[in-house]
């Protein structure tokens, strides 16, 4: 019972991993899967640089085994634009400079998606409440706050959901 | 730091979750939405033997609305509560406490269930479920039975669950209509764990005066409380400017609250004080602040 077999989408592309039952989610992402876009800081659950989109909501993938990804839809930051054209929340985030060293960045991106997808009217304090559980030490919040909030129209006329 | 090796199941029906944990001997846990385990695991302060996935135990996701009163499932999550809008009319101070649980990708996560077997004193549940005398369902090898919540928390992190048992749902009494209340947390950062936090209610007779107050107080002790010198002051008082100042005087009485690395004890008696006062201020409709 120590290894576990799990299957789950990963940005719309069925995988199958065996692992350790102890693995988290985001070790599997990058170690099994090599998806090393998701970021590992603080590994229990306080920084937000690990978050991914699980079945549509954001969530923090040091804080969940692979093993309860089972089933499950995941979406990465890779999974967020298509080829090399940046998405349009991305190409915000560039238009502002709301990233630096850019290490909490993929965390950022993913929460910011699942938040607008789901509520693409989110005000400035909605947005700020939302980051709360995103840790940033180089912008100081306020370009990625204006990014995010840039980024809503691309979102108020896309499809609900994912 | 990475978890220690351990053996994970995910059991398809209750009774084979409390199977397993039985035979566990003591050594399994309960996993829901990890969001109070999971760290807890990497720091190694939990190392159990097995893991028992109730995630797929999908009847304890009901969150259930009638005038007997309102019964939240184990696994309804933190998330499903802020978007549920009768269960926001049906009990309005439940609602606003969950409002200051955790952060946006926690909440996603987090389960009822989960954050009344964790027991954390500074949890806004816990506080919740002892200051509306909330029942909590659990379910074991020897059946099921409800567990008052003033029986239920024990110490820090620590409950009147036995080893083989599972919270399985907690229930509330009905809300009374025009019921009074508040709820009012202080954490330096929104979504962190509270200094300290105050939940209240009361009712009121005919001549505006308070009845049978319920004040409930988080993160002062070693597990929610309730404080008795505040109810037995405020029980049928009229609930003025000069009661809640004297009230709220009273807040930190019989409670041994400690320094420790977050705040030292003087402060979290004058906040908790400061906390009581504006949360009656605010259920007796005056400005918050004096």
């Amino acid at each position: 019972m120590s290894t576990v077999v799990t299957r789950f989408t990963v940005n719309g592309a069925p995988v199958e991993v065996t692992v350790d039952a102890r693995i988290t989610l985001a070790d599997c992402l990058r170690h099994e899967l090599k998806l090393t876009g998701t970021h590992v800081g603080c590994e229990h659950g306080v920084c937000g640089a690990c978050t991914v989109i699980v079945d549509g909501a954001a969530v923090r993938s040091c804080l969940m085994l692979a093993a309860q990804a089972d089933s499950a839809d995941i979406v990465t930051v890779e999974g967020l634009s298509e080829g090399d054209d940046l998405s349009p929340l991305q190409a915000s985030f560039r238009k502002h400079h709301a990233l630096q060293c850019g290490f909490c960045t993929p965390g950022i991106l993913t929460t910011a998606h699942a938040l607008l997808t789901q509520e693409p009217d989110a005000d400035a304090d909605r947005v700020r409440e939302v980051l709360s559980g995103n840790i940033c030490r180089c912008t100081g919040y306020v370009s990625i706050v204006e990014a995010i909030l840039d980024a809503r129209p691309a979102y108020a006329t896309r499809e609900r959901g994912r | 730091m990475k978890l220690a090796r351990i053996d994970y199941a995910r059991p398809e029906t209750l009774a084979d979750a409390v199977k397993l944990l039985a035979g566990a001997g003591g050594d399994a846990k309960v996993i829901a939405g990890g969001q109070s385990l999971m760290p807890m695991l990497a720091f190694r302060l939990a190392a159990p033997k097995l893991l028992v996935d109730i995630g797929r135990l999908h009847d304890l996701k009901q969150i259930d609305v009638s005038p007997d009163g309102i019964e939240l499932g184990a696994l309804v999550r933190w998330r499903d509560i802020e978007d549920n809008e009768t269960l926001a009319r049906a009990h309005p101070l439940l609602a606003e406490a969950v409002r200051h649980v955790a952060h946006y990708q926690i909440r996603n996560r987090g389960t009822v269930g989960g954050s009344l077997a964790h027991a954390d004193p500074a949890a806004e549940m816990p506080g919740i479920a002892l200051t509306c005398d909330a029942t909590i369902r659990v379910m074991g090898s020897a059946g099921e039975r409800t567990i008052a919540a003033r029986s239920f928390f024990t110490g820090p992190l620590m409950t009147a669950l036995s080893s083989d048992e599972v919270v399985v749902g907690v229930r509330l009494s009905p809300w009374k209509p025009h019921r009074r209340w508040a709820f009012k947390e202080f954490a330096r950062r929104k979504g962190d764990f509270a200094l300290a936090g105050v939940a209240l209610f009361y009712d009121t007779d005919a001549q505006g005066r308070a009845l049978a107050p319920h004040i409930g107080a988080i993160g002062v002790s070693s597990t929610p409380v309730r404080l008795k010198a505040c109810e037995a002051a405020l029980d049928g008082s009229q609930v003025d400017a000069e009661t809640i100042a004297s009230v709220a005087s009273l807040a930190a009485e019989r409670l041994e609250i400690h320094d420790d690395i977050h705040a030292p004890a003087d402060y979290r008696r004058a906040l908790l004080q400061t906390l009581v006062e504006r949360a009656l201020r605010r259920a007796a409709g005056l400005k918050e602040f004096a």
